[in-house]
């Protein structure tokens, strides 16, 4: 059995002089005994429903089944095709995209879970958008998915990346985390560079609570998986551009575990503290 | 946990706990009770009961109890779907006592007149947990092939089921045993590494001290 982390896959990919999505591949092969056809198939399907997700919440004006939210990102679209926004194109079409998807989540449609529903906008936002950006084949955006799959695999092994045991930064910060290293893959970074950015990414936003009005993923969670986005963007650029986490990306991730593990319960996808706890939340959503 | 279970499943949301861990509970309602389903009463506990409307966890529950997948688009109209099929279904909220804080009861009829009461809970990440059928109390996951038997409370029966089992080569992975008093009517669960065909269900139910043998596949 092989130590699953960070550090190993950078190992790996860097001894096979290989990508870290090879090695994530290779070993997936290994410990579930599935081929290498059934892997791609299914990651296939998986970049499918992102992408149609995401076409689905840009072109609808979904309402959530509570009411408290819907067309975020089809709005922020609009804005940005209108050249009204400071942001950046790239940055703006994921954060847009991101959103798009968790509406089409809140509405009840269908999304990919990744890792979990509630941030299932952050990585086909970032990924896609990069993708756009850099004119990556489809075929490169399935592999950058196998190295988002191998840095959350870690991160499920090491720590967890439920709001429920960790909190947002266990959900929305593994998403962001998962989707740097794909996006520094993607485009062409090292994977030293992949285990950079993940280590940024994951930083941003240590301690970060899971707070849900109401129980429900909607607020803030729409509006973090665009935060999310935007962080995966941003930290994936400092490693491309050669900046170095101090702190390994395994050692971000355990800090994480701990974090989550000593924070308290009302932060905890409880809904009973935070956000979730204020006197506008309570007026909406009487429990 | 498996890359593809990393990125993944494709689900209908908006949460894995209360929408696709609910429709997985629905279907595996459905199975327990062996037949299309006429009547469904629901009855809603804790977290279920004060945010189902919002996550959509009612229409979960009855799109599984109609034999849905998790990725089925058509979760969102699962109770008028219901209500087409001749289906029909009653919510309720109450206190289930000391279960998981997502936890509905189903009380199903068919329209053979079959009955079933299942209470289930949604422990997280789409997982799900079967904690009493027909008043005993028990525990799965639906991860497995599952025979569950309700027989009469003797020696020997248990042992009799397991030979079946076993001149088929079928590998028992967990059992349990329980029941409500001594020497009356037994639930057994077991759950078998290897499919459960019907002809050994059947031949399992020909025994005169088990009244139902029910064999349902992984959730």
């Amino acid at each position: 059995m092989i130590d699953y982390s960070v550090a190993s896959l950078v190992k790996m990919a860097k001894e096979k002089n290989t990508k870290i999505s090879d090695v994530v591949i290779e070993i997936e092969i290994e410990l579930e005994g599935v081929s290498r056809e059934t892997l791609i198939q299914q990651m296939k399907q998986n970049l499918d429903v992102m992408q149609k997700a995401v076409e689905r919440g840009l072109k609808e004006n979904l309402k959530s089944t509570s009411g408290m939210s819907g067309g975020e990102g089809r709005m922020l679209e609009k804005a940005r095709l209108n050249g009204k926004l400071n942001s950046g194109d790239t940055i703006m079409k994921a954060v847009a995209r991101a959103m798009a998807v968790a509406n089409v989540n809140a509405a009840m449609g269908k999304i990919v879970a990744a890792p979990t529903a509630g941030s299932c906008g952050i990585i086909p936002g970032a990924l896609l958008s990069a993708a756009e950006h850099i004119k990556a084949s489809q075929d490169e955006i399935l592999m950058a998915l196998f190295t988002a799959g191998g840095i959350g695999r870690v991160i499920t092994e090491k720590a967890t990346v439920s709001g429920a045991e960790g909190g947002c930064q266990a959900e929305c910060g593994s998403a962001a985390a998962m989707a740097a290293g794909a996006i520094v893959e993607m485009a062409g970074g090292s994977p030293d560079q992949v285990s950079n950015a993940v280590a940024f990414a994951l930083k941003n936003v240590l301690g970060l609570v899971c707070d849900p009005v109401g129980g429900l993923v909607e607020v803030p969670c729409i509006k973090r998986n665009a935060m999310g986005a935007a962080n995966a963007l941003i930290s994936s650029d400092m490693a491309l551009a050669g900046l170095q986490s101090f702190i390994p990306a395994d050692e971000v991730i355990g800090a994480m575990y701990e974090i989550g593990k000593k924070m308290p319960v009302e932060f905890k996808e409880t809904a009973l503290g935070g956000l979730a706890a204020t006197p506008t939340a309570k007026r909406f959503y009487k429990v | 946990m498996k890359v593809l279970d990393v990125i993944g499943p494709i689900m209908i949301g908006p949460s894995s706990s209360h929408t696709a861990g609910a429709v997985r509970l629905g279907r595996i309602a459905r199975n327990i009770l062996g037949e299309e389903p006429v009547s469904a009463k629901l009855t809603l506990h804790g977290s279920f009961s004060k945010t189902y409307r919002g996550h959509g966890t009612d229409l979960a529950l009855v799109a599984g109890l109609l034999g849905m997948n998790t990725d089925d688009e058509r979760i969102p109209s699962a109770i008028k779907i219901a209500e087409r099929k001749g289906l029909k279904v009653s919510f309720s909220e109450a206190d289930l006592g000391d279960v998981h804080p997502n936890t509905v009861r189903f009380e199903l009829k068919s329209a053979g007149d079959k009955k079933a009461v299942v209470v289930g809970s949604s422990t997280g990440g789409g997982s799900i947990e079967i904690v009493k059928i027909n008043g005993f109390e028990t525990s799965f996951k639906g991860e497995f092939h599952t025979l569950i038997t309700q027989h009469e409370d003797k020696p020997g029966v248990i042992s009799e089921v397991t030979t079946v089992l076993a001149q088929y080569g079928i590998n028992i992975a967990f059992m349990r045993v329980s029941r409500k008093e001594k020497g009356n009517l037994a639930l057994m669960i077991i759950e078998t590494d290897n499919p459960i065909p019907n002809g050994v269900r059947d031949k399992i139910a020909e025994n005169r001290k088990i009244y139902s043998a029910i064999a349902i596949e992984p959730i």
